[in-house]
């Protein structure tokens, strides 16, 4: 309730003032505790606005989802690449995208943090909505709604600066000032992705002298130091050895485990059903079938899952 | 010289350049027995010619990179003999040449101090280069970041156009352009340092935003998801997370700009003034040791002093030059031992 009252209000100021900018830097990070309170205000800045009203009106009563998708479509020029695909995420949990390459997995996840936004010719249709607010009408900030959907990459990419830099750079940059308040945030978000103990000595060095598994795990940290409450991770293990992908593994439950919301595209279905709490299977470009994982690879109920997971195609 | 195959041949085994094996005789019997399309022997070439093959393709490159290499040294030994001469034969001080503010070569009493021209060297190359790096890097991520499309199909050809433009030609629109500008705004004659490094700014400038713009191309795509996907706007990604990527890449750029200013010759000549005396200022008339060396090389005969004076000028261009380049490497070693190759 806390995250998501936090969350609202931010977006709610930013839509009303319609800049970004200057809001971001005004808020101070770690500020959590006392940003619950102005609910009231909530309510006044956001009456002259139909979605936030039956927002307020409707938290009480109906479960919210941390994130939601409604009939969300892709396409890329004039090729469709997903189809119609409506999903919830919720806080907590671990979701697993999984299904062949090219099946639009990738390109629903991006579609998630309006990252498909930057790439030309792309336009994403229906409806996306975070707290139960619509953030693919053109109302809500990219760059805003980013800062509470982090997101992690297929391949490591640490920028060319030292460890503390990278997970520093993206708060800095949101107007978090003071060396204690960062150093505290570098820690926290670097025991976030089980990283510390590895790395507390060496914060002065550059990122790109860590191992592969250190380096994915450092920009688990980086998307961690703006404090999101979802993460999106494309294939995060698809380019490391068993040992470190167990360790991202590990780290993505415990983020769960903190109240995380995780979406997680990958290849690989052992880790699927190691990690995730429910499976969405993608088949060209079509949302086929969502399930909590157990029941999912026990007994799939759509046949083109089934032949899926048996190997059949794919 | 390559034997007929046909293609299916020529798909399945390649067709190796016969006639520079040897075996020439060979596959031209070969062809005399069977059919014209006769597939070409995969084992046209013995193990001792293809040793020989080997050895000639070594012979050839390597021999390439040693007259290149031969002709390189020639050239810092024969400018590195003649200059030395003006302190080892005529017995110049050469820290009085380095640091003596009068340069008179046929005085009575001939006076060799270079220190006039090689202030004034360094005084074009860095003004003009700090005119030019702001406006380059501010061009590049324009051309690169901000409309791709634009960068690569305009922009860039008019970088390589202003680049094979004749320095005689800056020279020009520098008499007619920029020294009566100068002189307007200063109320001098215009001839000088100043006049010098905006001229040089233009020829070093498309050296720079080239330079630049390669650097910031070569910037992994990733870096700028990911500051996307930190919630960061296309410029702070620019100015965080590309830039400082790139910015081993754009102090190269800035040492090829600045040693292409340092060794500028015509177009300096013709606005700077050449006076060789120690410049009093931005405007004063005022020579860089290219200026001298142009004006000065055809009128000294051959092994006299003067003319070996000449040649320790253009020694220290030389030095500069190797100086530029060991700068080069440096930038990028230092970027590597702190981030590695990658």
């Amino acid at each position: 309730m806390n995250v998501m009252n936090r969350n609202r209000r931010q977006l709610t100021v930013l839509d009303l003032l319609g800049r970004s900018g200057d809001t971001r830097t005004r808020t101070p990070r770690g500020a959590r505790t006392h940003e619950s309170k102005p609910d009231v205000q909530d309510r006044t800045n956001g009456s002259d606005r139909s979605v936030q009203a039956w927002t307020n009106g409707s938290d009480r009563s109906v479960h919210v989802h941390t994130l939601a998708t409604k009939d969300v479509s892709v396409l890329y020029g004039d090729h469709r690449a997903l189809q119609g695909a409506s999903l919830a995420f919720d806080a907590g949990t671990v979701t697993a995208l999984i299904g062949p390459s090219g099946c639009g997995k990738s390109t629903y996840l991006r579609s998630l943090n309006l990252m498909n936004r930057e790439v030309p010719g792309c336009t994403v249709e229906g409806s996306i909505l975070y707290h139960g607010q619509e953030v693919n009408d053109g109302s809500v900030d990219s760059f805003a709604l980013r800062r509470h959907v982090g997101m992690v990459f297929q391949q490591p990419n640490p920028f060319r600066m030292s460890i503390y830099d990278n997970v520093a750079f993206a708060p800095k940059r949101h107007g978090v000032k003071g060396k204690q308040d960062l150093d505290e945030l570098v820690e926290k978000s670097l025991r976030d992705a089980a990283l510390w103990d590895e790395v507390k000595d060496k914060l002065a060095t550059s990122a790109l002298a860590l191992s592969g598994g250190q380096q994915q795990r450092l920009c688990i940290a980086r998307a961690m130091a703006l404090r999101p409450d979802v993460l999106l991770m494309d294939e995060p293990c698809s380019a490391l050895d068993p040992i470190a992908t167990l360790a991202i593994e590990d780290t993505v439950r415990s983020l769960a485990a903190q109240g995380i919301c995780v979406a997680m595209v990958t290849h690989n279905m052992q880790q699927a059903a190691r990690v995730s709490d429910k499976c969405a299977f993608f088949y060209l470009g079509e949302l086929v079938e969502t399930a909590p994982t157990q029941g999912f690879f026990d007994n799939p109920r759509d046949p083109r899952t089934q032949d899926y997971l048996s190997g059949r195609v794919g | 010289m390559a034997p007929e195959t046909s293609g299916a041949a020529a798909a399945e085994f390649p067709v190796l350049p016969v006639g520079l094996t040897g075996a020439a005789d060979r596959t031209a019997e070969r062809a005399a027995a069977a059919p014209a399309e006769t597939p070409l022997d995969p084992a046209v070439l013995s193990a001792p010619e293809k040793r020989r093959l080997e050895r000639r393709g070594k012979l050839l490159t390597g021999a390439c990179v040693f007259v290149v290499m031969g002709a390189v040294a020639a050239l810092i030994v024969s400018v590195a003999w003649q200059g030395l001469a003006a302190f080892l034969a005529d017995g110049v001080d050469p820290v009085a040449f380095l640091t003596g503010a009068v340069w008179a070569p046929h005085a009575g009493e001939a006076a060799y101090g270079a220190a006039p021209m090689i202030l004034g060297s360094l005084a074009v190359t860095a003004l003009s280069c700090a005119f030019a790096l702001p406006v380059s890097v501010a061009c590049a991520i324009y051309a690169v970041e901000v409309s791709p499309s634009f960068g690569s199909r305009v922009f860039r050809p008019v970088m390589e156009l202003l680049a094979g433009v004749p320095s005689v030609v800056f020279g020009l629109l520098g008499l007619t352009v920029v020294i009566p500008l100068v002189a307007d705004a200063t109320g001098t004659t215009g001839y000088g340092i100043l006049a010098g490094a905006v001229v040089l700014a233009f020829m070093v400038f498309p050296t720079i935003t080239s330079l630049t713009m390669d650097t910031l191309k070569a910037v992994p795509q990733s870096y700028r998801e990911a500051a996307l996907g930190l919630g960061l706007t296309r410029w702070q990604a620019i100015c965080g997370a590309v830039l400082p990527a790139a910015l081993p890449g754009i102090l190269t750029a800035l040492v090829m700009g600045m040693a292409r200013a340092f060794g500028e010759s015509l177009a300096v000549q013709m606005v700077v003034g050449n006076a060789a005396a120690v410049p009093s200022g931005l405007v004063g008339p005022a020579a860089t040791l290219t200026s001298v060396l142009t004006m000065g090389m055809a009128n000294e005969a051959p092994g006299t002093p003067a003319a070996h004076a000449l040649w320790a000028l253009a020694l220290v261009l030389l030095v500069m030059s190797l100086v530029f380049v060991g700068i080069v490497h440096w930038i990028g070693k230092r970027a590597e031992d702190r981030h590695g190759t990658a």
